[in-house]
């Protein structure tokens, strides 16, 4: 069996990801199509929450995502930090933008989704803070490799912030546990008796959730791809530029 | 066609209109991103093959 350092390698990064790419984003698309299409037309009022238990299908996984893309960030960060292996730092630097913008969309659709049923936009929840302080951690971890010329500093760098971060998304995670106050409730999908959600929404929920994540694992693989040639690139380019002044 | 979503239709369709904005947005920009750099990168090697090939 190959080792999975193996595709450490960009060249067989960029073959593997080439032939992934369009298989998962077809997946993702049909996914997150039939899920949302299901979940808004075809599923009844919550006894409690009316028709607004519609923005469950985009607000769970899209929660998830935010906080799971941030775990992924931080393996590969430890990757980068531990093996030096560059695929790994670009997989996470592809990863920064993908989990802001699904940390924002949880923090949206929560506020249009709590006005009406908690009677206000915000309010400073442990959960709803810890995730609005993740997604400053996210805007810190872009505008860092932004910021920072050298790529392996920059990787170094993000990486650190990364791991300091995770704490945020463990307790983004957990904060309704920890704390047992606020207005979030705790996890929506449970494997514990008594709080079964009914398949009505379970199903379209699944389906969205499946369709999230191979939507970010395209996203990231189609990231990647791009941060590895840029990389390639800037290396091409500086090695013209030497012959250049070797030359003159 | 629409669903009747009652006194929350305001709040539903936006959450699903914002949402998807979004993700287009970030789709759009991720792939324009890739288009740009793969040019690009294209480019450098053809001028420096051509270079290495007189």
């Amino acid at each position: 069996m190959a080792s999975l350092w193996e595709y450490a390698n960009p060249v067989k990064f960029m073959k593997v990801s080439g032939f992934l790419l369009p298989l998962t984003a077809v997946l993702a698309t049909a996914s997150i199509g039939i899920g949302l299409v299901w979940g808004f037309f075809f599923t009844p009022d919550d006894f409690r929450q009316g028709s607004t238990v519609k923005i469950i299908f985009l607000h769970v996984p899209s929660a998830f995502l935010a906080i799971n893309a941030w775990a992924m960030m931080l393996v590969t960060s430890l990757i980068w930090l531990i093996r030096r292996h560059h695929v790994s730092a670009l997989a996470a630097k592809a990863a920064g933008p993908i989990g802001a913008t699904m940390t924002l969309i949880a923090l949206m659709t929560g506020a249009i989704w709590g006005q009406p049923m908690w009677g206000t936009w915000w309010v400073w929840d442990p959960r709803l803070t810890s995730f609005l302080i993740l997604f400053l951690f996210y805007i810190g971890y872009i505008a860092l490799w932004s910021a920072i010329e050298d790529p392996d500093t920059a990787a170094d760098l993000t990486s650190v912030l990364c791991l300091v971060g995770s704490v945020f998304a463990v307790l983004s995670r957990y904060a309704a546990i920890f704390w047992n106050q606020g207005l979030h409730q705790g996890a929506s999908l449970s494997v514990a008796p008594g709080e079964r959600m009914d398949w009505a929404y379970k199903g379209p929920l699944y389906l969205c959730m499946t369709g999230f994540v191979l939507l970010f694992l395209a996203l990231v693989l189609a990231g990647t791809r791009t941060e590895i040639r840029a990389r390639r690139m800037q290396a091409l380019t500086a090695r013209e530029r030497a012959q250049e002044r070797g030359a003159g | 066609m629409m669903p009747d979503l009652g006194a929350y239709t305001t709040e539903i369709v936006s959450a699903y209109l914002a949402s998807l904005s979004l993700l287009g947005v970030l789709i759009c920009w991720i792939w324009l991103r890739a288009r740009r750099v793969k040019r690009a990168l294209a480019q450098v090697e053809t001028r420096l093959k051509r270079k290495t090939h007189g």
